[in-house]
């Protein structure tokens, strides 16, 4: 059993077997991840190199321990410490790069599409890390391992993905997802926030009122308002948007069940999330997080095959 | 095709086995046993169910290892891993290692490199069911043997198990 894709840029090139195989090798990964040493040797003789065009914490630590317990030698490049400050492309960069002999790139850029791009140019397994408000596979398939670790099973689920929809690349990775694997997804937000047409494009539901929306999840993934990437005002303030759209530990009693919370990060305290629901016996966020290591180590792995030696 | 073992062979060589591996390990407190996954495991399954039943069930530490990371031919084929379960530790232990057809040996040199991530134990032991014997690549043999047959490369060895493939026996195809 093999991947179906060379690169993966996105969950919308790949099949459902190709996201069942990623998360049941992350399985895998996950118990080396438990042992005394945890490393193997599957990747010893691969070079990755991390592009990192836009800020990242969580994505960039999370790709590199992943890289080296796989016994992968990596390298990291930020944008703002590199010659693309004196203008160089980015396809010079990475051809620049690849000539020193890297067989992967990891990367996250701000253009939605950059790492599509790449794939067409360059031989080296690409890795998409976050292209602008396209796509971030690897946070989506994170997401998918830690709800099925944590109830079992994603077909059937109920999963409502709140917040800043329209500039999420979390949320189209997990809509795209979820869909595959037979989950029932909605997104809620303000009117504003949330895309015209994605009820008919993705078959999804829309929910303007987060009271509702929680009653009905099983999951609620609670996204960040994206300040960076919005240029028009899109709400009045963010104590307004917290007012109808924050989640905090009095709501969720109010409910007649317990939901997941789950939230990719960095999170606003405050503003989406309250530090009382955040830090809740509820909330599984930094499950994802530890997860996030085991999920990129599978598709790391899976995306290597095929690099017999040559004399 | 030709039938090595039928199933009341393989019944008697698991309880050979079982008993032979006991006979040099009758301390349990010191031994752990670990099949290899994906087929090593029914080996191990039968020959742990033997053994529970000669001594006290609990003292019986029973793992199943995966060792599909630690192939040496991951640059040709990327393989799809299976579950390792190894719910105590082997530092210091006696580790007997159980697989169902010892051909190359190239699935036990992962196998002791996949088993020393887990801790330095202090002996490690090697039962196969079937030792192809002439046909080893790497200096590994095997400790306990249920049979060994002579065959040549282009030929195959198959188990059956009754679980998986609804009846119970050793073929050379």
């Amino acid at each position: 059993m093999q991947l179906s894709v060379k690169h993966l840029l996105g969950i919308r090139d790949l099949t459902r077997q190709d996201i069942q195989i990623i998360l049941d090798t992350a399985t895998q990964f996950k118990e080396v991840l438990q042992r005394p040493i945890k490393k193997v040797p599957s990747l010893r003789d691969v070079t990755i190199v991390n592009l990192f065009f836009e800020n990242s914490t969580r994505t960039r630590i999370s790709f590199e321990l992943a890289e080296k317990r796989l016994s992968a030698d990596s390298i990291n490049f930020t944008a703002s410490a590199s010659s693309v400050s004196k203008g160089e492309t980015l396809l010079d960069t990475v051809n620049n790069i690849l000539s020193m002999k890297v067989d992967m790139v990891v990367m996250r850029h701000s253009a939605s599409g950059a790492p599509h791009f790449l794939a067409k140019h360059i031989p080296a397994a690409i890795v998409n890390a976050g292209d602008g408000i396209n796509e971030h596979p690897t946070q989506g398939l994170l997401d998918a391992f830690s709800m099925r670790e944590k109830l079992g099973r994603l077909e059937g689920l109920k999963v409502a993905i709140i917040g800043d929809i329209m500039h999420s690349r979390v949320a189209m990775s997990n809509i795209y997802l979820l869909k595959k694997m037979g989950a029932e997804v909605m997104v809620a937000g303000p009117p504003t926030l949330i895309p015209k047409y994605i009820q008919e494009a993705f078959d999804i539901r829309v929910e303007y009122n987060l009271k509702k929306a929680l009653q009905w999840c099983d999951v609620a993934n609670v996204l960040r308002i994206q300040l960076e990437r919005q240029n028009q005002v899109l709400f009045s303030s963010l104590r307004e948007y917290s007012l109808a759209y924050g989640i905090n530990k009095r709501l969720l009693d109010s409910l007649d069940k317990k939901i997941v919370i789950m939230h990719p990060g960095p999170i606003n305290r405050g503003v989406e999330l309250d530090s009382d629901a955040a830090d809740s016996a509820q909330s599984i966020i930094l499950n994802q997080v530890e997860n996030g290591v085991a999920v990129r180590m599978a598709a790391l792995y899976l995306l290597s095959g095929g690099r017999e030696m040559t004399n | 095709m030709k039938t090595i073992l039928n199933e009341q062979q393989l019944a008697i060589i698991i309880r050979r086995l079982s008993h032979q591996v006991l006979e040099n390990n009758i301390n349990l407190d010191n031994t752990v046993f670990i099949g290899i996954q994906p087929r090593g495991i029914f080996v191990s399954d039968q020959m742990i169910q033997v053994i529970r039943q000669l001594v006290s069930p609990e003292k019986v530490q029973y793992g199943k290892l995966d060792i599909t990371f630690y192939r040496d031919d991951v640059r040709n084929q990327i393989h799809v891993p299976n579950q390792t379960d190894i719910p105590f530790s082997i530092e210091g232990k006696n580790v007997v290692l159980i697989d169902d057809v010892l051909y190359t040996g190239r699935t036990i040199r992962a196998a002791l490199d996949a088993l020393l991530d887990f801790g330095r134990p202090a002996k490690v032991e090697l039962c196969v069911l079937i030792d192809r014997r002439f046909s080893r690549e790497l200096p590994i043999q095997p400790d306990y043997t249920g049979r060994s047959i002579d065959s040549i490369i282009s030929q195959k060895v198959k188990v059956f198990w009754k679980e998986r493939d609804g009846k119970e026996e050793v073929v050379l195809l």
